[in-house]
C-alpha cells in the first residue's frame, strides 16, 4: 500500500511517499529531505492527530460564543465525534481563560478548554 | 382598505407623483412589490440630469426633460437630496461627430435648452484635463447635472408620508378588477380598493396595464451595465462626458457622482420580455465599458473599481420613442406611465407636475390641502459637519459619535435614523442607499455584520431574518449551535 | 484638548505590543484608541491555533495570543478607549477621535503609532460578473459571523482564493456542518501555508483547484451557484473549461490591503507596492513623530512578526519622545528591491542607525534554490541561497550595525532575489 502526502514540518513542503504493509506498518518513506520528514510520515500513517478549535454557546455573556480548543492534539478521526459533543453544550458566563469545559472528551484523554474569557 | 388613488410602483416617478398627489385632500397609497422603494430602474441608472438636447423636437419627452432639468435644483433643495449642476459635454472625435454636435445643438435649441455652446479642443482640454488627445471638440450644456436617483425617490416618499400618503412595500400587484367605479387591486398583502390608478411600474408597466385589458404597449427590458469607481479616481472627470449618440441610446458615459465617485456606463442590450429580473453583469458588457471609456479618458482604469452593477431601462417596443403618459383607452381612471427611460429621472419632477395637473382635470372634486409640507428635513450627515457641529451633535445624541462604516464615516446614529425614518430601511441595501454605509471601498467587509446587527436590534428580529434586499436574500442562516 | 506622549491607533496585536514596548522604555502617558468594543483586533475571531510559535515558543489560538498582551497592558497605566474611531490626524500630531461616551475628542500627541491593520480585498475589486445576490462575502466577514456572532453564513460553499483565511474557513465551515465544495485559486500555486492546505483541505477532502477562477455568479435573491473556469498562463479564462457549481455562498480570500485612509489623509507617503507607509528602521513614516507597524504597514503572514515589528516601532517612538528627536532628520539610505524581490520594509535606513536592521521582503514568484543578495555599491552585505521562496511567506535578512557604519551613503542598499 502506498500513500502520498506533503510534509508540513517546515516551509519546504517535501512531497512524501510512504510504503506500508497490510497492517498499516510503515516500510519506507521517500521524498523527504530530512529526518523530521520521515518522522512526520510515520506519525501521519500510524496515528495522525490534530488540534480541534471551535466555539460553544454562552448565555449571559457580552458575546454569544466562547472559543475553545483541545488541550492537546486528538486523533484525526475523532474530530467530528468531538464536534457533536461540543455542539450539545451551552455554558453560562462568566468563563475564565483556560477553564476546562469538557473533561476527557470522547475518551481521548484530552480536555476541551476555553481560549478566552467571557 | 379604500383609497382614492393607488400608485403602482415606487420608483422615482411613482414617489414623485405620490408626493404631488399628497398635496390634495385625498387618500393615496403607493404599492411596491419589493422590500424598499427605488428598487427598479431608479436604483441603477446613470444618475444624470440631462440638459434636454436628445429628445426629438415637439415630443412630450423633450418638453418634460427641459422642464425637469430646470426644476431639479428646486426639488432637490426642498427634499434635501444631493444634486450638483456640473454641466455635460458631448465629446466629438471626428468631423462626422462634430456634425452630430451641430444637430444636437440645433435640436437642443428648439427644445429650449439654455446656454449651450460648441467648444474647441483647447477649451475642452482646459475643462477636462484628462480627456483623450483624440477629442476635437464638444457640445457644452451647462444646465446638465448629477443627482442621487434613489435618494430622490426615498426623500419624495418620506415627504409624501409626512403629508398623509401611505406606502405599502412587499405588495406586488397580481390582479386588478374594476367594478362599480372602483378598482380592486389584488396584492401580496391583500386586496386594495382605489378609485384611480397611476401605473408607474417601470419595466412591468405593460404587465400592470394588461391586468385591465390594456395591451397597447409592450416594454422591453434594456439592460445597462455600469462600473462604480473609488473616490480616488474622483479627480479624473469634472463633468458628465457623453459620446456622440447612436441608435441604442446615448452611448457609454463617464461622470462624477454626487458622492465623489466615478460612474461609467451604461451598455445597452435588449433582453427578452420575460427577463425583467435579470440584473447580471456580464464579461462582455464590462469589457465594452472598459474599452469605450479608455478611448475617452485613457488614464481611467477599473483598477479602483468599487463595484459593477446592471439596471433595466423600460424601453417601448416598436417605433414609439416618446413617453406614454395618459389615461388608458380601456379605463379613463387608469393613467399609464410607460417607456419612461432616459431622460426619465431628469423629467421626474416635471412628470409629477404633469400627472398632477392631468389628475386634477380628471378629478376636480379633490381640493388642495392647506397644510402641505413641501420640505423634507435633511438627514444628519456627520461627515459633512464641522468639528464644532459634530461635537455639539454627539453631546445631544451619543450614537452620532460611534462610527460604524469606516470607509464613509457613517455613525450608528445615522443608521438608526435610516431604519426608523418614515418608510425606513428594512434591509442592508436599504441602509446603504440611505446612509452610504457599506458603499465605500471595503464594500461592507467590516460594517456589514454591524449593520445586520443594528437592523436586527431596531426591527427587533433575529439576525437571520435580515436580508440584503428583501425576499430570500438572507445574509446568514441558522445559529451554529 | 487632551494631551499624551504617545497615542496608539489600533488595539490589535500591533498596537498592544507597540504600546507595551514604549511603556517598558519609560514613556509616561500612553493612550490606545480601538474602534472595536474590545482589544485584540482580528485575532479575536481567529480561534484556530498556530499563533505564537516564534514569539512564545508554543502554539496558541488567536484570542489566547491577544489575551497575553491585553493582560500585560492592563497591568500598566496605559489608557485605553475602545469603541473609538479616529477620523483625522491633523498637523501638529493632533488626533481627532469620536465615541459614544466621550463624544468628539481632540488629542494632542508627541508621537503617534499607526496600527490600524488591514482589510480584505472585496468583490468589486475582482470584477466577477454576475448578480447582486446575497451570499457573496469575504472569508473574514464569514469568520466573524460564525465565530463571534454564532450564525452560519452559508451551507454550500465555494471559496475563491487560497489565502490562509480562506483555507482556515474551509475547515471551520466543514466542522460546523457546511459543505465546502472547493477552493479555487487563480494562481498556479496557493497563497496559503502548506500546513493549512494539508490540515484544512486534504484532511477534509476539499479539492483545491489551481489556475482556476470564478467567472460568473448566479441567483437573484440568495446566491444559487457560480461558474468556474480554468485560466491560462496570463490568468485569462480558457473557453470550454466552464463548469457550473451549485452553492449558496461564495467566500473570497483574495488578498489583504493595509488600511491606510487615515495615513493618506495625513499626507504620509505610501509605498505603492506594500500599500503601507514608507518607513525607516524605527518604523517612522515621512511625518516626523508618526510611526507605523503591523498589517497597516505591510501584510504579515505571522502575528509573531507583527509583534516584533511593533516592538521596533514602540522603541522608535519612545526614542523620539525622550530625545525630542523632532528637529533631527537623519540622512536616509534608501533600500530598494530588485529582481525577484517585490518590496522591502523598511524603505530607508538612517545612516547613523545604532543597531542591526532586519530587512523584510516578499518575492514575486516561487523560487527553488533562489539566491538572496544584499549589496551597497560593490559591497556585498549578504548573500545566501534558500531552498524555497514563495510569495506567501515573508522573508528577512539582517544587516549588521558595523556594516551600516561602513555603507557608501550616496548609494542605495539593494535587496535582490534571483532564481
Amino acid at each position: 500500500m502506498k500513500k502520498d502526502m506533503i510534509c508540513i514540518s517546515c516551509p519546504l513542503g517535501c512531497p512524501l511517499s510512504v510504503e506500508m504493509d497490510e497492517s498499516g506498518k510503515v516500510l519506507s518513506v521517500s521524498g523527504n529531505s530530512c529526518k523530521r520528514g520521515e518522522q512526520y510520515a510515520i506519525d501521519e500513517c500510524t496515528n495522525p492527530v490534530r488540534m480541534l478549535t471551535t466555539t460553544i454557546r454562552v448565555h449571559g455573556g457580552a458575546l454569544p460564543m466562547i472559543p475553545v480548543k483541545t488541550s492537546a492534539p486528538i486523533p484525526k478521526g475523532k474530530m467530528m465525534e468531538c464536534m457533536q459533543v461540543i455542539n450539545r453544550m451551552a455554558l453560562d458566563a462568566p468563563i475564565r481563560m483556560g477553564e476546562v469545559i469538557i473533561c476527557n472528551i470522547c475518551d481521548t484523554g484530552v480536555d476541551i478548554i476555553a481560549t478566552n474569557e467571557l | 382598505m379604500q383609497y382614492d388613488v393607488a400608485v403602482i410602483g415606487a420608483g422615482v416617478c411613482g414617489a414623485m407623483i405620490t408626493r404631488e398627489l399628497s398635496k390634495l385632500e385625498l387618500q393615496v397609497v403607493m404599492l411596491e412589490k419589493y422590500n424598499d422603494v427605488a428598487m427598479g430602474t431608479s436604483k441603477a441608472n446613470s444618475a444624470i440630469v440631462h440638459a434636454g438636447f436628445d429628445a426629438e423636437n415637439g415630443t412630450l419627452k423633450a418638453k418634460l426633460n427641459v422642464q425637469g432639468a430646470s426644476l431639479m435644483a428646486y426639488y432637490c433643495n426642498k427634499l434635501n437630496v444631493p444634486y450638483k449642476n456640473i454641466g455635460s459635454l458631448v465629446v466629438a472625435y471626428s468631423w462626422e461627430d462634430m456634425q452630430t454636435l451641430d444637430i444636437l445643438f440645433e435640436r437642443g435649441f428648439q427644445n429650449g435648452v439654455p446656454n449651450m455652446e460648441i467648444i474647441s479642443k483647447e477649451k475642452l482640454k482646459a475643462m477636462e484635463p484628462h480627456i483623450s488627445d483624440t477629442a476635437i471638440g464638444a457640445l457644452w450644456a451647462p444646465t446638465a447635472g448629477i443627482v442621487s436617483p434613489y435618494e430622490l425617490a426615498i426623500a419624495a416618499t418620506e415627504n409624501a408620508i409626512m403629508n398623509g400618503a401611505r406606502v405599502m412595500r412587499n405588495s406586488g400587484v397580481f390582479d386588478i378588477e374594476y367594478k362599480n367605479d372602483m378598482f380592486f387591486i389584488s396584492t401580496a398583502k391583500g386586496v386594495i380598493k382605489a378609485k384611480y390608478i397611476i401605473n408607474c411600474a417601470g419595466v412591468f408597466a405593460d404587465k400592470i396595464a394588461g391586468m385591465i385589458g390594456d395591451e397597447s404597449f409592450k416594454i422591453i427590458p434594456r439592460k445597462g451595465e455600469y462600473y462604480l469607481l473609488d473616490k480616488i479616481e474622483g479627480n479624473m472627470v469634472n463633468h458628465v462626458l457623453f459620446q456622440c449618440p447612436s441608435k441604442m441610446g446615448k452611448g457609454i458615459l463617464v461622470s462624477p457622482t454626487v458622492h465623489g465617485n466615478v460612474l461609467m456606463g451604461p451598455t445597452a442590450i435588449d433582453l427578452d420580455f420575460d427577463s425583467k429580473l435579470d440584473l447580471d453583469t456580464t464579461i462582455d458588457g464590462l469589457n465594452t465599458i472598459k474599452q469605450e471609456i479608455h478611448a475617452v479618458i485613457p488614464e481611467l482604469t477599473t483598477r479602483n473599481a468599487i463595484t459593477s452593477f446592471a439596471g433595466l431601462r423600460a424601453h417601448l417596443e416598436g417605433d414609439e420613442c416618446d413617453f406614454i403618459i395618459r389615461p388608458s383607452e380601456k379605463n379613463e381612471h387608469f393613467i399609464n406611465l410607460a417607456g419612461i427611460e432616459s431622460p426619465g429621472l431628469t423629467a421626474a419632477p416635471a412628470i409629477a407636475r404633469y400627472v398632477g395637473e392631468m389628475f386634477c382635470e380628471m378629478a376636480p372634486e379633490y381640493t388642495k390641502k392647506e397644510n402641505f409640507i413641501s420640505r423634507r428635513p435633511a438627514p444628519v450627515r456627520v461627515r459633512e459637519l464641522s468639528l464644532e457641529e459634530r461635537k455639539k451633535l454627539i453631546e445631544k445624541d451619543k450614537r452620532y459619535g460611534r462610527v460604524v462604516c469606516r470607509c464613509e464615516g457613517i455613525t450608528e446614529g445615522e443608521i438608526v435614523d435610516a431604519i426608523t425614518a418614515p418608510c425606513g430601511a428594512r434591509d442592508v441595501d436599504g441602509v446603504k442607499r440611505r446612509t452610504r454605509a457599506g458603499m465605500g471601498r471595503c464594500q461592507a467587509g467590516f460594517c456589514g455584520a454591524k449593520v445586520v446587527e443594528l437592523l436586527a436590534r431596531e426591527l427587533d428580529v433575529p439576525m437571520n431574518q435580515i436580508t440584503k434586499h428583501g425576499d430570500n436574500s438572507k445574509i446568514v442562516f441558522k445559529k451554529t449551535k | 484638548m487632551l494631551k499624551y506622549d504617545l497615542v496608539v491607533i489600533g488595539g490589535g496585536p500591533a498596537g498592544l505590543a507597540a504600546a507595551l514596548k514604549a511603556k517598558e522604555l519609560g514613556v509616561d502617558k500612553i493612550l490606545i484608541l480601538e474602534r472595536s468594543t474590545t482589544l485584540g483586533g482580528i485575532l479575536r475571531q481567529c480561534i484556530h491555533t498556530g499563533f505564537g510559535l516564534h514569539h512564545f515558543g508554543e502554539e496558541l489560538s488567536g484570542p489566547e495570543y491577544a489575551y497575553r498582551f491585553i493582560k500585560d497592558v492592563e497591568k500598566t497605566d496605559i489608557e485605553i478607549k475602545v469603541d473609538t474611531m479616529v477620523t483625522d490626524i491633523l498637523t501638529g500630531n493632533t488626533v481627532i477621535a469620536t465615541n459614544n461616551v466621550d463624544g468628539l475628542m481632540e488629542i494632542q500627541a508627541t508621537a503617534i503609532i499607526l496600527a490600524m491593520g488591514c482589510r480584505e480585498r472585496p468583490r468589486g475589486a475582482l470584477e466577477i460578473p454576475g448578480s447582486r445576490a446575497s451570499g457573496i462575502m469575504t472569508a473574514g466577514t464569514a469568520q466573524k459571523y460564525v465565530n463571534i456572532e454564532g450564525y452560519m453564513p452559508g451551507k454550500k460553499i465555494v471559496i475563491l482564493g487560497s489565502g490562509d483565511i480562506g483555507l482556515i474557513m474551509a475547515r471551520r465551515m466543514t466542522l460546523e456542518g457546511a459543505k465546502v465544495e472547493m477552493v479555487c485559486e487563480l494562481m498556479p500555486y496557493s497563497g496559503g501555508l502548506t500546513r493549512n492546505i494539508v490540515q484544512c483541505l486534504d484532511d477534509l477532502n476539499i479539492p483545491l483547484k489551481l489556475s482556476c477562477t470564478v467567472i460568473q455568479t448566479h441567483g437573484i435573491e440568495r446566491l444559487e451557484g457560480v461558474t468556474i473556469a480554468n485560466v491560462d498562463e496570463n490568468r485569462k479564462p480558457i473557453p470550454g473549461t466552464e463548469q457550473y457549481i451549485e452553492c449558496d455562498t461564495l467566500m473570497l480570500s483574495v488578498g489583504l490591503i493595509p488600511e491606510n485612509e487615515l495615513t493618506r489623509n495625513a499626507g504620509i507617503m505610501i509605498d505603492p507596492i506594500t500599500g503601507g507607509a514608507i518607513v525607516d528602521e524605527n518604523r517612522q513614516t515621512s511625518r516626523p513623530g508618526i510611526f507605523a507597524c503591523g498589517n497597516v504597514l505591510q501584510v504579515h503572514d505571522l502575528v509573531d512578526y507583527v509583534t516584533q515589528e511593533s516592538y521596533t516601532a514602540g522603541e522608535g517612538a519612545a526614542k523620539y519622545i525622550q530625545t525630542k528627536a523632532k528637529n533631527r532628520r537623519p540622512k536616509y539610505i534608501p533600500v530598494c528591491p530588485e529582481g525577484g524581490a517585490r518590496y522591502v520594509v523598511p524603505q530607508n535606513i538612517s545612516s547613523d542607525a545604532d543597531s542591526d536592521v532586519k530587512l523584510y521582503f516578499r518575492v514575486r514568484d516561487v523560487y527553488k534554490n533562489g539566491r538572496i543578495t544584499v549589496t551597497n555599491g560593490d559591497t556585498v552585505l549578504y548573500s545566501k541561497k534558500k531552498p524555497k521562496l514563495t510569495p506567501g511567506e515573508m522573508e528577512y535578512v539582517t544587516v549588521k550595525v558595523e556594516d551600516i557604519k561602513k555603507l557608501d551613503k550616496k548609494l542605495p542598499i539593494i535587496v535582490k532575489v534571483e532564481g
